[in-house]
């Protein structure tokens, strides 16, 4: 099989359309970047003050122009930089097209946790709940589970990055809608019965026409 | 107007148990020089609004390192794991906030406005001890605008006046910041004669005192 990364950022760039505005989380979803077709314009936002986001070139490091985890960048052609204050405005005001993040836990309703694990972990949200909250389509990029445990709950257990914001999971092994009637399984690995993805699901799934995932 | 400031002078801005902004994102458009200061000051009881925590001994984690702040209100500290590991043993307390919030409150301090309702934080714990109030069927936080005794930002170009431009992404919190403190300390790269007054970012007006030093990355 694939790298489940790879499978899961070729699926993700196939939600984007031409001309969106784009805002790829750290880890995994900057994966997404790479799958997009050199004919399609897309443009990236950086929530540190950027639209225009390219990619890391050793032979043009400067420490003056980064991406939201602190690493060196580049900036595409037409691209151009703001503040924080209008970034969030961006983010937040709704003109984001589609925000791609990682997640430790999402839920039927669409809800999501993927700041803090009390007592373990608590890197903070920087800027996951205003682009959660903001944009216009959500799509959580994450493996199945955490090393054989479900991530797709009945409901979340740790504290919330959003409530009911979530509009599709894209996994290594299947495509989930979220729905207001709850999350429906839309396309599968080719390899994977949906059986398997039940199995390690927690949150019930509606299924009703599953599609093959291309992989 | 003689806006420069050295070591010295900006020492005397500085007592314990003061709150000071810094400028910057994961140490990009961050001050080191006036950190390194604040630092060799040995000034204690800090409360430090910063986006995040830095690294280890770079940026802000430089202050957090050597004790001196007690609070830290920022919005991610995870690639600073000696921030971590003080809030846990409750050698510092930490306030996380939402990006977008931190960068509003602050703007709204320096724009003379009470706070801000905003979507972000609502149904979750973020919401806690805040007021929730009801517009046009959605919900929205009412966050309290964020001032500081002391800002310390970091600009690309100044002139003497302290009128400022910004380098690339290094400009993020610094604008923000440079309206919402009593006093505004500036590390700028570069004092030039004069600034295309179309491309000024932050009138001097908000300038107290500048510092001319360090280097931007390209020329290193």
């Amino acid at each position: 099989m694939m790298n489940p990364k790879e499978i899961i950022a070729k699926r993700v760039a196939k939600e984007l359309k031409p001309g969106n505005l784009v805002n790829l989380g750290i880890g995994l979803p900057t994966l997404v970047a790479n799958e997009i077709p050199s004919d399609f314009e897309i443009y990236f936002q950086s929530e540190n003050g950027l639209i225009g986001l390219g990619p890391y070139d050793e032979n043009h490091i400067d420490m003056d122009l980064t991406n939201a985890g602190g690493q060196p960048v580049t900036l595409m052609p037409h691209g151009m930089y703001f503040d924080s204050s209008l970034s969030f405005s961006i983010i937040r005001g709704g003109h984001v097209d589609v925000t791609v993040l990682g997640a430790l836990e999402i839920d039927s309703e669409g809800s999501l946790a993927s700041w803090i694990v009390p007592g373990k972990m608590v890197p903070g949200m920087g800027g996951a709940m205003d682009l959660v909250t903001g944009s216009k389509k959500v799509i959580v990029a994450m493996t199945h589970t955490n090393k054989g445990i479900p991530k797709i709950k009945k409901q979340c257990s740790l504290p919330l990055t959003a409530y009911r914001q979530v509009d599709l999971i894209v996994t290594e092994l299947a495509v989930i809608e979220v729905k207001k009637d709850g999350l429906h399984l839309i396309e599968r690995h080719p390899d994977i019965s949906i059986d398997e993805i039940i199995k390690q699901t927690e949150a019930e799934l509606i299924i009703h026409n599953v599609k093959l995932m291309e992989v | 107007m003689n806006k420069m400031i050295d070591k010295k002078a900006f020492i005397n801005h500085l007592k314990d148990g003061m709150s000071i902004m810094v400028g910057g994102f994961m140490t990009c458009g961050t001050p080191e020089i006036l950190i390194d200061w604040v630092f060799e000051s040995n000034v204690k009881h800090l409360t430090i609004i910063c986006n995040d925590a830095g690294y280890p001994n770079e940026g802000v984690g430089k202050l957090i390192r050597s004790g001196q702040v007690d609070t830290l209100i920022a919005s991610h500290i995870g690639l600073n794991p000696e921030a971590g590991e003080k809030m846990g043993v409750g050698l510092m307390k930490v306030q996380l906030v939402p990006q977008g919030t931190l960068v509003e409150q602050i703007r709204a301090y320096g724009a003379g406005l009470g706070g801000i309702l905003t979507p972000t934080g609502t149904h979750t714990i973020v919401e806690d001890g805040k007021k929730v109030i009801r517009l046009h069927d959605t919900d929205y936080l009412l966050e309290e605008a964020l001032g500081a005794d002391l800002a310390l930002i970091k600009a690309h170009q100044t002139d003497h006046l302290g009128n400022l431009t910004y380098s690339k992404t290094a400009r993020n919190f610094n604008p923000m910041m440079a309206t919402a403190a009593k006093v505004v300390v500036c590390q700028a790269t570069h004092l030039v004669h004069e600034i295309d007054p179309e491309v000024v970012i932050t009138p001097h007006i908000f300038v107290k005192h500048v510092f001319i030093g360090g280097q931007t990355h390209d020329e290193s």
